[in-house]
């Protein structure tokens, strides 16, 4: 079967996404900016045709734990919300997380702290990559940079949950999730009848009980299950990084963004070489996993980086991390919902080469 | 007509001493030893077999099914 | 395993009146001697036993005395976090609708920080059993007050009793559901006496087989015990629940509906 070429809104390509990579459930909740997500499923009604189950819950805490309901039975389940929905989702995750259950959470970034501004933002980075919720876990977390990708990391986002039994979580922001571009649409795909073997069906006689839990009160085992989290972590480090360069083979100065700034820093880039600068972008697209190897590798060739963020500087501390001392490593940033132009991302960038 | 006899078997390593099943039987076949358990528990038995009539009354209401019941009509 | 027993010729086979449900596992529950969380264990293994729906049926338990529950039915089960068990089974039954879905939860799980999840899954009729067991206290935590702790009833957040005023009132959730046109059978039972037991072991039988029908969300209510956070035995706590707890949180069904369930309930 042939892609379906169609112009859409970012919010919209993740609802029709889903439908075609055979999630078996969406329990959500409005909120400014991704109400567009529910609303399509409701329109679209998936329960006639592949027999998708959507909801709208009775609240962002009602719908994250809805997602473990229904990941415990093995099956695929997403949720998604905006930053302070996302904040009360985070109770939900850390025991998905604990359960080791799969899941997609896509968050469309808003400017924070509170009940913020609807304007997009990059102000839940150490949310979704540090934590967010207790105890040690991590979250596989896509940023995407167009309609396209907020369409595509759908069904990668299901397919690195279920590999590693651990909740993904696509951060995007209100501009992407907003705004109509181009998007070749993968045909349907049915929705999988294959069952986990630790999922939660029905015990037969053929097997012990499954118990889906993060419980385990012997300090001893939750120290073994704990170091069993710990490798798969690092596992995903080795296996799935997923960044993207834009003319770094030459680069003296380096921008880092993802998402919406990247996009930014691509004109900047060009504007910068306009101008006699040799810049490049490293774009990361796993935020977890981040890209500190290349990032490391690229400290060698560089004079400086610069890390472009919708925040006050979140990102810019694992650039910081991944460098570890070798170049000096920068940030710029806008906050409150405000998206940097190219033109202030170059006059930063001038500033830092000559400040030194 | 048949009279009706029955048979408990507690399991005392399990009773926890509750109690309540002594106060559901309605003959008095049961009471609470003076002895422990090795929980340290006073355990259930029946002190008075003769009297049981086998209603189950005290395995229906025991908290941890310690106990299990036989009958038969003589 | 030691066993004290009556009359030995008794003992055979052909003569079994009772024996414990072999959907029990083999763990001793850690309940509190006299705890009515066992009993309804007991008679919930019970009930699956002889609907025959080991296969089918997912659990989900709470956070609170119970928490272990999973421990003690053979069954699959899920442990959802306190309070938002049945948005869990919202979710379980609406992807497996052919399956026997229930939550087992306190009163803290249930009336406290469940609350919304509670009325809105009755709310929205879904098609699973809710089991709520009462017992006016928190128990794993040490026994602080309740929701539906008692007026003037003491405990370790409430040590002068439970002041209506600046406490607020005792929480009569069972008779909040009952209004929800989303909730098909909600009754408040007990497991204290045989009589009670038997009644509930009939509830739990109605509510698994009204399942099949698809009409809406079922709720049993168990008014129970806490003897170790009441602080008295076993069969004084029963005794004072007969008095205190059944006059505030009377036994009886508070909606059933006409129809008969889908089988004869079978014998006991």
């Amino acid at each position: 079967m042939e892609k379906e070429l169609r112009l859409m809104k970012g919010n919209e390509a993740v609802a029709e996404a889903a439908i075609r990579a055979g999630a078996d459930g969406y329990f959500g909740y409005p909120i400014t900016p991704q109400s567009e997500i529910i609303e399509y499923l409701m329109e679209a009604n998936p329960y006639t045709t592949t027999g998708m189950v959507v909801l709208q819950a009775e609240s962002e805490v009602a719908a994250i734990n809805m997602v473990y309901g229904g990941a415990g039975c093995g099956k695929k389940v997403m949720t998604s919300s905006s930053s302070p929905g996302i904040s009360l989702k985070q109770e939900g995750i850390t025991y998905i997380a604990g359960a080791e259950l799969p899941c997609l959470i896509v968050n469309v970034v808003r400017g924070g702290p509170g009940l913020g501004t609807i304007q997009p933002a990059q102000s839940d980075y150490f949310q979704a990559v540090k934590g967010g919720g207790h105890g040690d876990y991590h979250l596989i977390v896509l940023a995407p940079a167009s309609v396209q990708e907020m369409a595509d990391f759908v069904d990668l986002g299901f397919e690195l949950a279920f590999k590693y039994r651990n909740p993904v979580m696509m951060l995007s922001d209100g501009a992407i999730g907003q705004m109509m571009e181009k998007v070749w649409l993968s045909p349907p795909k049915e929705r999988s009848k294959t069952v986990p073997a630790w999922a939660t069906t029905g015990k037969p006689p053929t097997r012990k009980r499954n118990i889906i839990t993060s419980l385990e009160l012997d300090p001893d085992r939750q120290e073994i299950f704990n170091k069993k989290l710990v490798a798969k972590y690092n596992e995903i480090r080795e296996k799935e990084v997923r960044f993207e360069e834009f003319q770094c083979e030459d680069a003296e100065y380096l921008l880092v963004a993802y998402g919406t700034s990247a996009r930014v820093c691509q004109k900047s880039v060009e504007l910068a070489r306009a101008q006699g600068i040799k810049a490049g972008l490293l774009r990361p697209i796993t935020l977890f996993p981040f890209p500190s190897k290349q990032l490391n590798k690229l400290a060698d060739k560089v004079k400086l980086m610069l890390a472009v963020e919708m925040s006050a500087g979140q990102m810019v501390e694992d650039v910081l991390l991944s460098v570890n001392g070798k170049v000096p490593v920068h940030y710029y940033g806008r906050m409150g919902g405000m998206i940097p132009t190219p033109d202030e991302v170059v006059e930063n960038l001038k500033e830092r080469i000559i400040g030194g | 007509m048949a009279k009706v006899k029955g048979s408990i078997v507690v399991n005392i390593e399990r009773c926890k001493g509750c109690g309540v099943c002594l106060v559901s039987c309605p003959t008095g076949t049961i009471e609470m030893a003076n002895e422990v358990n090795g929980k340290g528990y006073n355990f259930a038995y029946p002190a008075h077999p003769e009297l049981c009539i086998g209603c189950a009354n005290c395995a229906i209401v025991c908290p941890d099914g310690v106990i299990t019941v036989y009958k038969t009509k003589i | 395993m030691k066993e004290i027993t009556g009359i030995k010729e008794i003992i055979k086979p052909e003569n079994l009146a009772y024996r414990k449900s072999n959907i029990l596992t083999d763990e001793i529950m850690h309940y509190c001697p006299g705890c009515g969380h066992s009993t309804a264990h007991r008679i919930l293994a019970e009930i699956i036993e002889e609907e025959g729906i080991q296969q089918d049926t997912i659990g989900v338990s709470p956070v609170g005395c119970s928490v272990f529950l999973y421990n003690y039915l053979d069954i699959d089960w899920q442990e959802a976090a306190h309070g938002r068990a049945p948005a869990l089974a919202t979710a379980i039954k609406r992807l497996m609708p052919e399956k026997y879905v229930f939550t087992y939860q306190g009163d803290g799980d249930l009336a406290a920080i469940g609350t919304a999840e509670t009325i809105h899954a009755c709310n929205r009729g879904e098609n699973f059993l809710i089991i709520f067991i009462n017992n006016g206290i928190y128990g794993m935590t040490g026994g602080q007050m309740a929701p539906t702790t008692l007026s003037g009833m003491k405990s370790s957040t409430s040590p002068y009793g439970r002041d209506v005023k600046t406490m607020g009132n005792p929480l009569k959730m069972t008779d909040i559901v009952a209004t929800l046109p989303g909730t098909y059978y909600v009754t408040r039972q007990s497991v204290h006496t045989p009589s009670n037991v038997k009644k509930t072991k009939r509830a739990m039988r109605k509510a698994f087989q009204y399942q099949k029908l698809d009409k809406g969300t079922c709720f049993i209510e168990i008014v129970s015990n806490c003897p170790s956070g009441w602080k008295m035995t076993p069969v004084q706590s029963n005794k004072w629940m007969e008095e205190n707890m059944f006059p505030f949180y009377p036994l009886g069904d508070l909606k059933a509906p006409e129809e008969p369930p889908v089988q004869q309930p079978k014998s006991e």
